[in-house]
């Protein structure tokens, strides 16, 4: 990859808008029960604000943000929280993935429903953005390498 | 070894094929799928979930209790496919470990 230094409006605007462009998927992912969005929506979004600050201030600045070793790790872990959440739901009496039976106690059924979901969209975001950084970082590989 | 993937592969095969016997028939009139019927009599498993969506999970958005909890298999499944597209990029592009090494 080229010097990160070449343009420094482009990094400087880069670096204003990723921390919005973090917020709204936060507000995307957390807000997927009352309007358009959920995990994959927001995970992607969060992708977006890492890759763009990876495009702009360049490799070296980009892994102190968000190191290239964690995006494979990061994937299976969101993963691991969606089967994590069925299975603590299944140990617990009920059927795989039935989120009645989550222990968050002082809810109602339906409101443990709501938690089970959430968990379940927070699961798939950390899932959804760990692979888009890493695929993102696997193409670059021959820069990384030369 | 290429024997015991294989034999994986097979024996994961034959474990979907059994548990596809349990599936109802799909134009079985009394499969839990096919019990309710819309406000003008149409048979579908759609109406259940509009008329219980917000009753059954607290959420206001439909698609979400839809796609997170009635049909959550569904969405584990994308997100493991996902997931496993990146495990391809990993497992095909990224060597800079493995020629440190060698």
């Amino acid at each position: 990859m080229k010097t990160s230094h070449e343009s420094p409006i482009v990094v400087l605007v880069s670096r204003l808008l990723a921390p919005f462009i973090q917020l709204f998927a936060l507000y995307v992912i957390f807000h997927g029960h009352y309007s358009p969005g959920g995990g994959f929506q927001g995970g992607t979004i969060l992708a977006a604000s890492v890759i763009l600050m990876r495009l702009a201030v360049g490799e070296q600045a980009g892994n102190l943000q968000f190191r290239r070793s964690w995006s494979s790790k990061l994937s299976a872990t969101g993963v691991f929280i969606y089967a994590l959440t069925g299975i603590v739901a299944m140990l617990l009496g009920g059927m795989y993935l039935d989120y009645k039976f989550l222990p968050i106690p002082g809810l109602t059924d339906a409101e443990t429903r709501a938690m089970g979901i959430l968990m379940v969209e927070i699961g798939v975001a950390i899932g959804v953005m760990a692979t888009m950084i890493s695929i993102y970082d696997d193409l670059l590989e021959e820069h990384y390498n030369d | 070894m290429k024997l015991l993937p294989l034999i994986m592969v097979c024996l994961v095969g034959a474990l979907m094929i059994y548990a596809s016997f349990g599936l109802p028939y799909r134009a079985d009139v009394n499969a839990p799928f096919n019990r309710d019927t819309s406000a003008v009599g149409s048979i579908g498993a759609a109406n259940h979930y509009i008329r219980n969506a917000m009753k059954d999970a607290n959420t206001p958005n439909v698609v979400t209790v839809i796609l997170a909890d009635y049909r959550g298999y569904d969405t584990l499944g994308e997100t493991t496919v996902i997931f496993t597209a990146g495990l391809v990029c990993y497992l095909l592009l990224r060597r800079k470990e493995y020629e440190n090494k060698s």
